[in-house]
């Protein structure tokens, strides 16, 4: 049985298979099943039964999120399903593998969900830079459209999807699912109030779903092989495989598909080979950017949303950035501020005022002006930006790394302080 | 950004081209409402222009019939449209978190020095732009930027010395 199925069809020295390949290899099998008279009650039965978490970042349980959507004939019937392509979390580069290492996988994924909610129009947001991903899509989709995957009466099913590549114009903000729709009509991309949540009230005002290329592309093996088959994949409480990356001065950087549930050290000592000679572990951020920091001590906690949430992280997006012991903790922090300042939205006040702020501390500090006060004041803003001060999440998000990062490399902060300089320049 | 404000700035709207206005109206048909072809005809108008000028904006404002302040709002808020003009090749340089920790600051130190310009800036001959740009999702071969639609990973300043030359060649981008 397939153990890696988000990759298994993936070889990144050459194109990505074409539909007969794709077919051959199992795929669109579920579309198939559909066809045969799997209902969309069905369908999102299985999707709950899996467990499946969303891999975007925040990890909500997708079967849980779609039943949300109003159904019956009193309800609206257009609905939309919505792919978040928008990878842009620092540190993370998981969807692009999978939308330029096997597009089909994606396009099958998208046709479960929308049936599954009833909606008969998808967009893939997709980042305006990823236009290798951009290209491959468009093909593959026009392959689905030419085989009866997509458009009216899917293989005589009754039911009919539209799908359409939009490529964003840009700015961080857009992964935050409400300010990606308000983006998609064409609006600045600023975050809406919640409720109405989009399940509700979304794209134009219906019913949408919002869901990551990552979580999507489960969906098919899902379906194919069986949730039994889905549980079987994983030791752990979580289910299911997933990408997990390592960036940094490690000997193999990559992206490789595991099970959840393996130790942090088996993805950073087997698959990534371990720190570069002459360099040691420092701590590192397990799923992108806006994750709070672990430590050399934390290598053996599994791989599990729940496990890393134990210690005050998140496993997030999965891909994890390593820190060296050469590389200055206060910098890297101070480089992750001055991200989530330029990219806030600039709505709400403590975001827009504060991350500048925060950003202006971590310059002084590089330039050796660094005070005891300063130090306060960014103690004082992991509160003052913490979850539910803010509109969204984006602040929240960078005081995740800034609280870790103070805790944990309170030394050095202190030394650019006391020597006036940074001390890994020196 | 723009320095002046639209309504101040006298300028009138251009003609659009014959090749804008169609695949603006091709937009038309995949999105339910104009506010949402707004920003596709920005894309649309740079990508046949290089960038947007007051010019441009004013008229896809005049073809939508959408308030051209609103539509300012959106041309400045995402940062790939681009509303000064940029060079024949635009540099996306990734600062974030990964190409930093590989580097990257080094390596745009030397970008500076070699086109002498720093980021937002166009170099005199007119050839490159150089924009900071957010992760661009190739972390694992950081440090990385793009020229124009080319990717370029694993970053040293010899390779950026080939990339500056092989496009001042001509042999990449437009």
């Amino acid at each position: 049985m397939v153990d890696n199925p988000l990759t298994k069809n993936i070889d990144m020295s050459r194109p990505p298979l074409e539909i007969a390949a794709y077919e051959a290899a199992d795929g669109y099998q579920s579309v198939r099943l559909i066809a045969k008279g799997l209902s969309p009650e069905d369908v999102l039965q299985q999707v709950k039964d899996s467990g499946l978490k969303g891999r975007g970042g925040a990890g909500f349980p997708t079967g849980l999120k779609w039943s949300f959507v109003p159904q019956g004939d009193d309800t609206p019937q257009q609905k939309y399903l919505v792919v978040n392509a928008d990878e842009m979390e620092p540190g993370t580069f998981k969807d692009r593998l999978l939308m330029e290492g096997d597009p089909h996988l994606l396009i099958e994924g998208v046709i479960i969900a929308a049936y599954a909610i009833r909606a008969s129009k998808a967009y893939i947001f997709l980042r305006g830079e990823y236009v290798a991903s951009e290209r491959l899509l468009r093909h593959a989709i026009d392959e689905a459209v030419a085989s009866g995957f997509l458009g009216n009466n899917i293989l005589g099913s009754g039911f009919d999807l539209e799908l359409i590549v939009h490529t964003s114009a840009g700015r961080y903000i857009c992964g935050e699912e409400t300010a990606l729709l308000n983006a998609l009509e064409g609006k600045r991309a600023i975050p809406r109030a919640k409720p109405p949540f989009p399940q509700v009230s979304g794209l134009w005002g219906k019913p949408t779903i919002v869901n990551n290329v990552e979580t999507l592309c489960n969906l098919p093996g899902i379906l194919t092989y069986g949730v039994d088959w889905y549980h079987g994949l994983t030791k752990g409480s979580d289910h299911g495989t997933k990408l997990f990356g390592v960036s940094g001065r490690v000997k193999t950087p990559g992206c490789w598909e595991l099970p959840l549930g393996l130790p942090i050290r088996e993805l950073l000592e087997d698959y990534a080979g371990g720190m570069q000679d002459g360099l040691a572990l420092r701590g590192f951020l397990p799923g992108g950017g806006s994750t709070d920091f672990m430590l050399p001590e934390h290598l053996d906690t599994a791989l599990d949303y729940d496990e890393i949430a134990k210690l005050g992280s998140r496993l997030a997006t999965g891909t994890m950035i390593v820190l060296d012991d050469k590389t200055c903790p206060v910098g890297m922090v101070g480089n992750l501020m001055k991200f989530f300042a330029k990219e806030s939205c600039g709505f709400c006040t403590p975001c827009r005022d504060g991350l500048p702020w925060v950003e202006d501390i971590f310059r002084d500090f590089e330039a050796g002006r660094g005070n005891e006060k300063d130090l306060q004041i960014l103690h004082d803003h992991v509160d003052y930006l913490g979850p539910g001060r803010t509109f969204c999440a984006l602040a929240p998000g960078a005081t995740a790394p800034l609280g870790s990062g103070l805790k944990y490399f309170k030394e050095d902060f202190e030394r650019h302080i006391k020597e006036q300089c940074c001390p890994y320049k020196h | 950004m723009s320095k002046q404000l639209i309504a101040s700035s006298g300028q009138r709207a251009r003609q659009l081209t014959a090749a804008e206005i169609a695949d603006i109206d091709h937009e038309m048909g995949i999105y339910p409402d104009k506010q949402a072809v707004g920003l596709e005809a920005l894309k649309i108008v740079q990508k046949h222009q290089g960038w947007v000028s007051d010019e441009s904006l004013l008229a896809i404002a005049g073809y939508l019939n959408l308030p051209a302040a609103e539509l300012e709002g959106v041309a400045t808020f995402f940062n790939l449209i681009y509303r000064q003009p940029v060079g024949r090749n635009v540099m996306l340089f990734c600062d974030s978190v990964s190409c930093w920790i590989m580097g990257c600051e080094g390596l745009k130190a030397h970008i500076k020095e070699t086109l002498d310009i720093d980021f937002g800036e166009t170099s005199a001959e007119g050839d490159f732009t150089l924009i900071p740009v957010p992760c661009l999702g190739d972390c694992d071969r950081a440090p990385v930027m793009m020229v124009g639609e080319d990717l370029h990973r694993n970053l040293t300043t010899e390779k950026i010395d080939e990339i500056i030359s092989h496009y001042r060649r001509g042999e990449g981008g437009e």
